[in-house]
């Protein structure tokens, strides 16, 4: 993989930090009038997730790190795995608990998932902003009640637990916005 | 392809930067200070280490025979030969230029007012400040804090006397997202300190301050002098507003021979880091010799100062074009 100079520094610049692979968020030249320049530079950490700060001399180089954005289609899992295929290729990869973690309530079938992966292994895997999801228990319905006011939790076909209006019931198709974890409104079919 | 040549500030950003700048030539004019230009283009350099000059060749009409000149970083060598030739005090408005310089609060090419004020001491010359920051930009009264007195209050450590070691501790306590191989030094650590820790507090607490009392290894071209503790320390002052560092003022250095053992040191340090000696000023060395007023000078980034005024967040939003636009 290249080096890069802190002079190629730009938010969206992957590369590797104490040996895992990170995402620059924010980069800032730090230099007083005569003296000596360095880049404050705020990165997500792809690995664990966590955002950080690292000061680097101006002139530093650092390696960059093989990551790529693919968008996969998701096929099933066996309990230790999550597979997802490539809809060209049919190739299939396989993300570990850790890369799913926070997607694990939004995972259905057939949806295309954003996921990045780092030397070709599942490091994150992202969901679409909004899927669609059946609801599999919720309190029975009530009848005539459009307001949605109020609300009650409504368990998913994926185990996630959203807020839906009371007039929701067993078995309806709904939207769902994977970003905020909310109900958005009843699913065409 | 779309080219896009549109302005890096809004038009009416400019309106405001114009009235700026006649609120500035107004200011020196009610108080009889005259307006000077000196060239942009120079045979010497700034010999600072860590301060990287433009260079261009001249060559005359009919000739292949080149002479390097570099465009300066400020007109303070220019402006101290006007001192010495008797022009009384002078200010100018200029353009200056830094290679390699750019970030949010960084342009390559920016607009400096600098001024010089013979037989007015420092102090003096930071009430002037003061008075410009409130009269032509309308922000807050600046307070006056020591270098040393705004370490020992955010830092606990007295950086006139106490060891390297300290300082490094601190840094790397203070500092946590350093790796601790740089291999760093004393002032350079201070200066970390100051960017991270002081900058944002005092950004935080939305204080404009007058930092005076610099330690004596960064006095620049300005004099050493006792502090009221006996410590050597640079009589020069740097104004923060809002965290950021908007202007830098000296009790002007006058001796020669001090003058030139600076550059020198300077370049000694520039071959250290593989960077090219810089062609020293003997202009300047020449006029200071035949003596230059006691004087107090400082200079002041415009475009910075116009960012706060106008609550912009990036350089580039008051100037025109920015580089990848110029």
């Amino acid at each position: 993989m290249a080096n890069f100079s802190t002079s190629e520094f730009k938010s969206g610049l992957k590369f590797m930090l104490d040996g895992d692979p990170c995402n620059i968020l924010e980069n800032e030249l730090v230099k007083p009038g005569k003296g000596q320049a360095f880049n404050r530079v705020k990165f997500r950490n792809l690995k664990t997730g966590r955002v950080n700060e690292r000061t680097f001399k101006s002139g530093d180089s650092v390696e960059g790190a093989d990551v790529m954005e693919v968008e996969l289609e998701y096929s099933y899992t066996d309990g230790e795995f999550w597979y997802f295929m490539d809809p060209v290729s049919f190739e299939q990869h396989a993300a570990d608990k850790t890369a799913i973690t926070d997607v694990k309530n939004w995972l259905k079938e057939q949806y295309v998932y954003t996921v990045t992966q780092w030397n070709g292994t599942p490091l994150v895997v992202t969901a679409p902003n909004f899927v669609n999801l059946i609801v599999a228990d919720t309190d029975p319905g009530l009848k005539g009640d459009t307001s949605g006011g109020g609300g009650k939790p409504a368990t998913l076909e994926t185990g996630a637990v959203v807020r839906v209006p009371l007039f929701i019931e067993i078995g309806e198709l709904l939207r769902v916005d994977t970003r905020s974890g909310e109900y958005v409104e009843r699913a065409k079919v | 392809m779309v080219v896009n040549w549109q302005p890096t500030a809004d038009i009416n950003t400019l309106k405001q930067r114009a009235q700026y700048l006649a609120g500035l030539r107004h200011f020196f004019a009610e108080r009889d200070v005259l307006e000077v230009e000196t060239p942009i283009l120079s045979n010497a350099a700034v010999t600072a280490p860590y301060m990287d000059s433009f260079s261009t060749d001249y060559i005359p009409l009919a000739s292949t025979l080149k002479q390097v000149h570099y465009l300066h970083t400020s007109p303070e060598f220019a402006m101290k030969r006007l001192l010495a030739a008797n022009s009384g005090a002078i200010y100018q408005i200029a353009r200056v230029f830094r290679n390699g310089e750019q970030g949010r609060l960084h342009s390559p090419e920016f607009t400096m007012l600098e001024w010089y004020r013979p037989g007015l001491s420092l102090k003096e010359l930071m009430d002037e400040v003061n008075c410009l920051v409130q009269q032509v930009f309308n922000l807050k009264q600046v307070s006056r804090l020591s270098y040393r007195g705004i370490f020992e209050f955010y830092l606990k450590i007295n950086v006139l006397t106490c060891d390297f070691e300290q300082i490094k501790q601190c840094l790397f306590e203070r500092i946590p997202s350093f790796a601790t191989d740089l291999d760093l030094s004393r002032d350079t650590c201070l200066e970390l300190l100051m960017s991270h820790v002081i900058e944002p507090r005092l950004a935080a607490m939305n204080l404009p301050v007058f930092i005076y009392d610099f330690p004596a290894s960064q006095a620049q071209l300005a004099k050493v002098k006792k502090d009221e503790a006996g410590n050597e320390v640079a009589d020069r002052f740097e104004l923060y507003i809002a965290g950021i560092e908007i202007a830098n003022g000296y009790n002007e250095l006058l001796d020669s021979d001090v003058l030139h053992q600076r550059f020198r040191d300077d370049n000694k340090q520039r071959l250290n880091q593989a960077k090219p000696e810089m062609p020293i000023d003997n202009n300047l060395l020449a006029a200071m010799k035949a003596g230059m007023p006691e004087c107090s000078g400082v200079a002041l980034g415009f475009d910075r100062i116009l960012m706060l005024a106008l609550n912009k967040t990036d350089i580039q939003s008051v100037q025109s074009f920015s580089l990848n636009l110029a």
